[in-house]
């Protein structure tokens, strides 16, 4: 276990040396920002029936920024280690291979988490402004937040697994790229095929990463996607796993 | 110390080495021969469990290195070949973070840095980053890096490659100050530093054992041990011709420096001809103004034996 935390220190550490985490931190807020501006205007114009916080989740725009972080903060974990040699001075030190796999996820995860601690903010200076409540209720927070983090747990996944698969980091980041955004982008089906089933429908929307933002940003906390989100991330992890031991016998 | 038995590694379609098996006993430094490409690497990263043999099996501190991979590694201070560091750590934040994941436990750790750095000659640049510093220092951390879990074994890959002639020197130094507590296996293609350093050579070429033994056994065993070189005005006669009619002498090389000529001559093991050179010499009235004795040196045993085959 003390073998795990210092590796997952360093990989959260190494985030802070490189200049890509400032840049994906300050695009993060950048379109955060904008994002929170312009939903807040667009509800100054007129009536309706959602609440700011539900606004800000939900917005197609924001979406496209947020697929496109993954690549940018997973792309690194295995693929810099192979081009520059250094995986061979970590794994000739008494580490297991699943703690290093382990250690880049978690590494990544912590950054992806860290990138959404501003936007608390956001909430609360509204609320302090405005005297209002952004959100509907404390739950619609939670389901918000849980949502991002169970999606995110699924990208970072698929990031580690494409970064372990080639030494070439602008390869793992079109890899993970093009998995995550058809991933999210295939929650969008229900709304362009129209002659399907309702119950096609239906199964499209247990999949859907929008509509189970939908709901959970509205505060019902629905079990259904933890179950399927964490699963997932299990199978990618394992995947990385068998693909980080493979690399052995290929060389 | 370190047990290698048939150890054999395919590439793609390609052996490395093929059939290895030697020993290195506790407190020996043995130096690990060979020409580029003659599989030195592989065999080490084979040891450092970097990578599985095709076949064969080895052992480090009585660990097998498959079966009890994490304990033989625990045991093994490994510098890999170019040493790869990551070059956005600073030195000492580097080698804490080596230190930790080595398994030194954490009160310990500043002082073993503390060790590390001091014997390195790391002071200078602790606060650095690594991305920063020149080879000779990458070299150092390396080593530093190496040496900070207190290993009995060390297993390094061209420590001095790379490095200026002073910096060889220092690095030779340590290594040898460091033979005295630790067992090293070292690979080099640079000859003196072996005859310098080491207690024991294996000399390896195209993945095979070719030699395996002390560098004096080997300087003694090497059948064209040595030489003569003759200076010598010889007019307008053959000399070469002439020299290799003395018994004991295998053959002659001559060039030819204005009205001088110079001839190496390849004797038979242990034979020192400069007296029948001299007689020689004196017969036919040739001016002589250098006659010596060559040396053997390990550089005539590694051409000796790796190009035996293409011969
Ligand atoms: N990853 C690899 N894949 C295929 N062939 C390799 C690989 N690494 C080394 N080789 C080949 O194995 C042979 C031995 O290489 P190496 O052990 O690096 O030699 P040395 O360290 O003695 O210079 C060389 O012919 C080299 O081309
Ligand atoms: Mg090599």
């Amino acid at each position: 276990m003390r073998k795990f935390f210092v590796l997952l220190t360093r990989e959260v550490r190494s985030y802070f040396y490189s200049p890509v985490a400032y840049i994906v931190l300050v695009f993060f807020l950048f379109v955060c920002g904008v994002q929170f501006y312009t939903q807040l205007s667009f509800m100054n114009g007129q009536a309706v029936s959602y609440s700011v916080q539900e606004a800000f989740f939900n917005s197609v725009f924001f979406w496209f920024a947020f697929v496109l972080i993954f690549p940018l903060i997973t792309m690194r974990l295995f693929a810099e280690e192979f081009k520059l040699g250094t995986i061979e001075s970590l794994m000739t030190a008494p580490v297991r291979d699943w703690q290093v796999v382990l250690a880049k996820f978690f590494g990544a995860l912590v950054f992806y988490v860290v990138l959404w601690i501003p936007t608390l903010l956001y909430f609360a200076i509204f609320q302090v402004i405005t005297k209002q409540p952004a959100a509907s209720s404390a739950g619609a927070y939670l389901g918000s937040y849980l949502m991002m983090l169970l999606l995110g747990m699924f990208y970072v996944s698929i990031g580690c697994l494409a970064s372990v698969l080639t030494k070439n980091q602008i390869v793992a980041a079109i890899i993970s790229f093009c998995v995550i955004t058809v991933h999210f982008f295939s929650g969008l089906l229900s709304f362009i095929m129209r002659e399907i089933s309702s119950a096609t429908r239906q199964l499209l929307g247990y999949f859907s990463a929008i509509e189970q933002m939908g709901t959970l940003s509205r505060g019902e906390i629905d079990t259904r996607p933890m179950v399927l989100y964490i699963s997932m991330t299990i199978v990618m992890l394992v995947l990385t796993h068998q693909a980080f031991q493979s690399r052995k016998w290929r060389l | 110390m370190i047990k290698v038995e048939n150890l054999t590694k395919r590439y793609a379609g390609h052996t490395a080495i093929k059939d290895l098996s030697f020993e290195v006993g506790k407190g020996e430094i043995m130096g690990f021969l060979g020409p580029n490409g003659a599989g030195k690497s592989t065999t080490m990263r084979i040891l450092s469990s970097f990578m599985p043999p095709t076949s064969g099996r080895a052992t480090i501190a009585g660990y097998d290195i498959f079966e009890q991979s994490l304990q033989a590694r625990a045991h093994l201070g490994y510098m890999p070949e170019n040493v790869p560091l990551y070059n956005d750590m600073r030195v000492t934040e580097y080698l804490d973070y080596r230190a930790a994941l080595k398994g030194v436990p954490h009160r310990r750790i500043s002082e073993r840095v503390g060790d590390v750095k001091e014997l390195c000659g790391l002071k200078d640049v602790e606060k650095k980053l690594i991305g920063a510093l020149s080879k000779g220092y990458r070299q150092r951390v390396g080593l530093a890096d190496a040496l900070v879990h207190e290993p009995d074994l060390l297993i390094l890959d061209e420590p001095t490659s790379g490095l200026d002639p002073n910096q060889i020197r220092q690095v030779r130094d340590l290594i040898r100050n460091l033979g005295k507590q630790h067992t090293i296996l070292l690979s080099t293609h640079i000859l003196p530093e072996v005859e310098m350093t080491c207690s024991r050579v294996i000399i390896i070429n195209k993945g095979r054992i070719e030699a395996c033994d002390t560098p004096e056994n080997l300087l003694h065993e090497i059948r064209t041990a040595g030489g003569v070189v003759l200076e010598a005005k010889v007019g307008n006669e053959n000399g070469a011709e002439e020299l290799k009619k003395i018994t004991g002498v295998r053959d002659v090389t001559a060039t030819v420096d204005g009205e001088w000529q110079r001839f190496a001559l390849r004797v038979e093991s242990g034979a020192d001809l400069r007296e029948e050179v001299f007689r020689l010499a004196a017969d036919r009235r040739w001016a002589v103004r250098e006659l010596t004795q060559r040396r053997a040196t390990l550089e005539d045993v590694f051409v000796e034996i790796t190009h035996a085959d293409d011969a």
